[in-house]
């Protein structure tokens, strides 16, 4: 074998086969727990890199889970937000019917939108599940002691938290994230807006996909702003229309080159080489 | 004379209590105009709420020079209340000081309202100074101008005079005590009052009394008038944060709640075996007036009272936008009280024809990003974002009035199965690449 199909082969052998549900049905088997993907997590750019982070680390832990893959749909959560509640609950029905067919039980997303959705608004329409953040299941793993770090992994470097608003606020989910960040031996500065005060990003009620009504400033700017001037070199963040709109924000300011924007699980992925 | 007094102070009394206790019943149906909603569970945790952010102000000190001085004023306000129940003994009966029997303890407790009078005092100085001195920006918002900010400098006047008029009262009365004046037994510790007595040295015995009755009925009718303005005032709060917090929403602040008669129309489509073929079509989809409101939502428009702290922290708001939470709820009271006297004048069942749409744009509910800051933030437990997305619900489904960007949003779910044009069938492409 010459040196060029040995790289060839290492690099497809560390390529991950991410399982669906209905490959497993068709093995006999269920997965332990379902990732939720999400519509940002899957077609997003940016955000597919934290879905990819999250998979290798699913991966590391050796969790038995899938994905629905192409059965996934919108959670409808945009569509309810803007007012329109037939749309979403069209998309509930479907979606719980798919999940109640795969008799899915326990549920993990990387979007706290779809995690505020299906774990409070679908059980009244017939989809009660087990529904976690991917925060509350790193912590998890890193209290189970699967997911340990050397240390300071990130060489010193001042990290700050962004609390959304659908983890923080809305499910009273302030600590998972910020146990990760001490497991990562980070130095966390908090910004003076945070857990149950912490600024919106702007994206949340489905402002993500119209623009801003007349103002002075854009959400995302304030934000940004606020993150930055806390000197730390990077801002971590638990939802993909966070990292959206704040990157953009750092962008704005022109400080890309200085400041990164990055999801918990990347900053997992990072620390463990992934 | 004395019975003159009394049989006075008693028709006073009873025709304040009369027109209070109207205006209550009235403001009681203007809240129950809305739909009704039983919020009656988990009783215990209900009332470990009101005592909490009600009783005990945990919300208030959140912001610690604020709710300071709001504790003076209110620990002032239901204690020096106590003296009340005194001053109504008094009027009623005739006697005066019908509660000195209490000996020491009615001593200490006189001194100590004392106290509270002038921290109450110099509280109000500190709210009228951050009001117009210091100009904080949240009471100077467009909603403020006008009655708003009226009503709250009456307010604080108001509460000033009154302590004003107690301590004074209690500067006379001592001299008369001093004197040894018939019916004015000693009773009382004054250690404010003390110093002011030098105020009335020169008057004679008969002067004294004059002057104490001058502030002994000029205290209690001030009381009374009070009374009878907070109804119609921001400082209702005084009364309704105690039920507005037991009534407080429970679930996760971003459950939002589905609307039962859509889930019938969508299983009659999806799946009419789980359909109630019985129920009538719904004859209107979300909030156009208070009238689709729950009365949880009506009573925080009467609990509300305006001091803006949900405003300062809306991020729409900080940055500019129209939309202020703290407009939502005056707008919605203002609106109860319109439509409650148009009932009032032609009948339970009539309808003036307007709602709540005239007085809150579209503008401002588009640009709330539901993300319950100013549900955080209220002192006791008012929810604004119900409101907004209940008239969203209405523009959207009942009038499609929304942001082209939303259409195309919805089209996208619902042939996409994603807020974006993307193929379905590429959601999972980004397996091939990890």
């Amino acid at each position: 074998m010459d040196e060029r199909s040995i790289i060839a082969q290492a690099i497809m052998s560390k390529k991950i086969h991410v399982p669906t549900v209905a490959e497993l049905l068709a093995q006999g088997e269920k997965p332990d727990i379902l990732f939720w993907v999400g519509c940002a997590g899957s077609f997003d750019e940016r955000a597919q890199k934290v879905t990819k982070a999250f998979v290798k680390i699913l991966h590391h832990v050796g969790l038995k889970y899938a994905i629905l893959g192409t059965e996934e749909t919108c959670t409808g959560d945009p569509a309810k937000r803007a007012g329109n509640e037939f749309l979403f609950q069209m998309q509930a029905m479907a979606n719980i019917a798919t999940l109640n067919a795969y008799e899915i039980t326990k549920i993990v997303t990387t979007c706290p939108h779809c995690f505020n959705t299906i774990k409070n608004e679908y059980p009244s329409l017939g989809g009660s599940y087990d529904v976690i953040h991917h925060t509350q299941l790193l912590q998890n793993l890193i209290d189970e002691g699967r997911l340990t770090f050397g240390k300071d992994p990130f060489n010193g470097r001042k990290i700050t938290y962004h609390d959304s608003c659908y983890l923080g606020r809305a499910n009273g989910v302030y600590d998972a994230p910020r146990k990760i960040l001490e497991a990562l031996d980070a130095e966390l500065i908090e910004m003076k807006r945070c857990r149950k005060n912490g600024l919106c990003c702007g994206a949340g009620g489905a402002q993500m996909f119209k623009d801003a009504e007349q103002g002075k400033k854009e959400i995302n700017i304030e934000r940004s702003e606020e993150a930055i001037s806390t000197g730390a070199q990077i801002i971590s963040a638990n939802c993909p229309f966070c990292t959206t709109m704040i990157r953009d924000g750092v962008k704005h300011a022109q400080k890309e080159n200085e400041v990164e924007v990055l999801d918990l699980a990347e900053l997992v992925a990072k620390a463990k080489d992934l | 004379m004395r019975y003159i007094e009394q049989f006075l102070f008693v028709v006073v009394l009873g025709v304040a209590i009369y027109f209070f206790t109207q205006k209550i019943k009235q403001i009681r149906r203007n809240i129950f105009l809305g739909k009704a909603e039983s919020i009656n569970d988990q009783k215990s945790l209900r009332w470990k709420i009101m005592a909490k952010v009600a009783l005990g102000q945990s919300k208030m000190v959140v912001r610690p020079v604020a709710g300071f001085f709001h504790i003076l004023i209110y620990v002032g306000f239901i204690l020096i209340n106590i003296e009340v129940l005194e001053i109504i003994i008094d009027g009623v009966v005739g006697t005066h000081r019908s509660l000195a029997f209490l000996g020491s303890i009615y001593n200490i407790a006189i001194g100590f309202f004392e106290i509270l009078a002038v921290l109450v005092l110099i509280a109000c100085v500190v709210f009228l100074a951050r009001r117009f001195i210091i100009k904080i920006p949240r009471f100077h918002s467009p909603e403020m101008k006008g009655w708003a900010t009226q009503d709250a400098t009456y307010i604080l006047v108001i509460e000033m005079v009154l302590m004003a008029a107690l301590l004074q009262m209690n500067a006379v009365d001592q001299l008369l005590q001093e004197k040894g004046a018939d019916h004015y037994i000693a009773a009382g510790s004054f250690p404010i009052s003390h110093y002011l007595t030098g105020l009335f040295t020169g008057y004679n015995t008969a002067s004294l009394v004059i002057l104490e009755r001058t502030f002994w009925w000029f205290h209690i009718l001030g009381i009374l008038f009070f009374l009878n303005y907070v109804p119609y005032s921001k400082h209702l709060h005084i009364f309704l944060a105690f039920p507005n917090t037991w009534y407080s929403r429970l679930k996760p602040a971003g459950e939002f709640t589905n609307m039962p008669e859509i889930t019938n129309e969508v299983n009659l489509m999806l799946d009419p075996s789980k359909a109630d073929p019985n129920m009538p079509p719904p004859e209107k989809f979300g909030v156009n007036d208070i009238t689709d409101l729950s009365w949880k939502n009506i009573l925080d428009a009467y609990s509300c009272t305006e001091c803006g702290r949900c405003t300062s922290s809306c991020p729409a708001n900080l940055t500019g936008k129209k939309l202020s939470p703290r407009k939502i709820m005056m707008d919605t009271r203002d609106r109860a009280e319109t439509l409650g006297k148009a009932k009032d004048e032609n009948g339970l069942d009539y309808h003036d024809g307007k709602s709540l749409h005239d007085l809150i744009s579209q503008e401002e509910l588009l640009a709330c990003t539901t993300c319950n800051a100013c549900v955080e933030a209220c002192p006791i437990n008012i929810n604004p974002v119900e409101i907004i997305f209940g008239m969203r619900q209405y523009q959207t489904l009942e009038k499609s009035a929304m942001p082209s960007e939303w259409a195309m949003m919805n089209n996208n779910i619902e042939n996409n199965q994603a807020p974006w044009q993307f193929s379905p069938s590429d959601r999972a492409n980004w397996t091939n690449e990890v």
